[in-house]
């Protein structure tokens, strides 16, 4: 598992790849924390496209994080999540609180 | 119903064995050619009861987790997870979606996913013995001709 993070204006943009479970949920909170403490973006974007497995590790994390840009008054989107992901998403209401893009969309910010 | 084959596994509860875990199950469930839905169903479904035995289970310490698994006759997988730490309080309380005694980054929907994502959960459990969940999954046959696997 593993997180690339990169900044354009208000965009925070994190690509992650590999398994998302609460073993390694804990480095990207941190990683993720730590850039959007030092940007304050108004929106973060959580690139879903590289991540082979999550469990519900990975919808609190997105929980997590929308808290976090809640307060920064910002928004999260999440990019391009592969259908077994995307599966997990939709049963756990995720949509209510992060917009969900494909790609195309999402690649622009970067 | 007649048994096609078993296995069992215990590790300590690490975070470092959930992907272990749930890897060695699909490993085993391979033999039935899953689909990969089904495959990553079980994987989820998993992953959610270890990291239940790790975080809450054996919250202050390091016990042991016991997984065993066996395929019947009919294809239907049993995964059973056990642990030997705190126990539940209230069962129906703790399978409610979003219901949750550590707040923060746990999403409260572990138990909630495992019943979406399998045919059928048991939850069994003691205060102060621990906690059984036990989780069945049909492999559906992949190839049919009239009607034979
Ligand atoms: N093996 C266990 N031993 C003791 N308590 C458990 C166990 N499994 C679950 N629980 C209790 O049931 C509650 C609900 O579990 P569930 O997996 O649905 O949510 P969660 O673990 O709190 O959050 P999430 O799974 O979304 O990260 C837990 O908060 C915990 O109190
Ligand atoms: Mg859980």
């Amino acid at each position: 598992m593993s997180v690339t993070i990169s900044s354009k204006g208000e965009v925070l943009y994190c690509s992650i790849s590999g398994e998302i479970d609460h073993h390694t949920a804990a480095h990207l909170r941190k990683k993720i924390d730590d850039a959007t403490e030092t940007l304050m973006p108004s929106l973060l974007v959580l690139d879903f496209s590289g991540v082979t497995f999550m469990d519900s590790s990975g919808i609190g994390l997105v929980m997590g994080r929308y808290r976090n840009m809640s307060k920064l008054g910002g928004k999260v989107h999440i990019g391009n999540p592969t259908p077994t992901v995307y599966k997990l998403m939709t049963l756990s209401g995720i949509e209510r609180i992060a917009t969900i893009d494909p790609v195309e969309n999402t690649e622009s910010y970067r | 119903m007649k048994l096609k084959n078993k296995f069992s596994l215990s590790f300590p509860s690490r975070s470092a064995n959930e992907s272990f875990a749930r890897g060695s199950v699909a490993a085993f469930v391979a033999q039935l050619d899953p689909t990969l839905e089904e495959i990553n169903d079980i994987k989820t479904s998993v992953s959610e009861a270890v990291t239940n035995c790790i975080v809450h289970a054996y919250k202050n310490e390091v016990g042991q987790i016991y997984i065993y698994c066996d395929i019947a006759d009919d294809n239907t997988v049993r995964i059973k997870i056990r642990d030997k730490g705190c126990g539940i309080e209230n069962i129906k309380q703790a399978m409610e979606p979003l219901f949750t005694t550590i707040g923060g980054e746990r999403a409260g929907l572990g138990f909630a996913v495992m019943q979406s994502f399998s045919d059928n959960l048991k939850v069994n459990s003691k205060p102060g013995k621990g906690t059984t969940v036990t989780i069945f999954k049909k492999i559906m046959p992949r190839y049919t001709v009239n009607g034979k696997q």
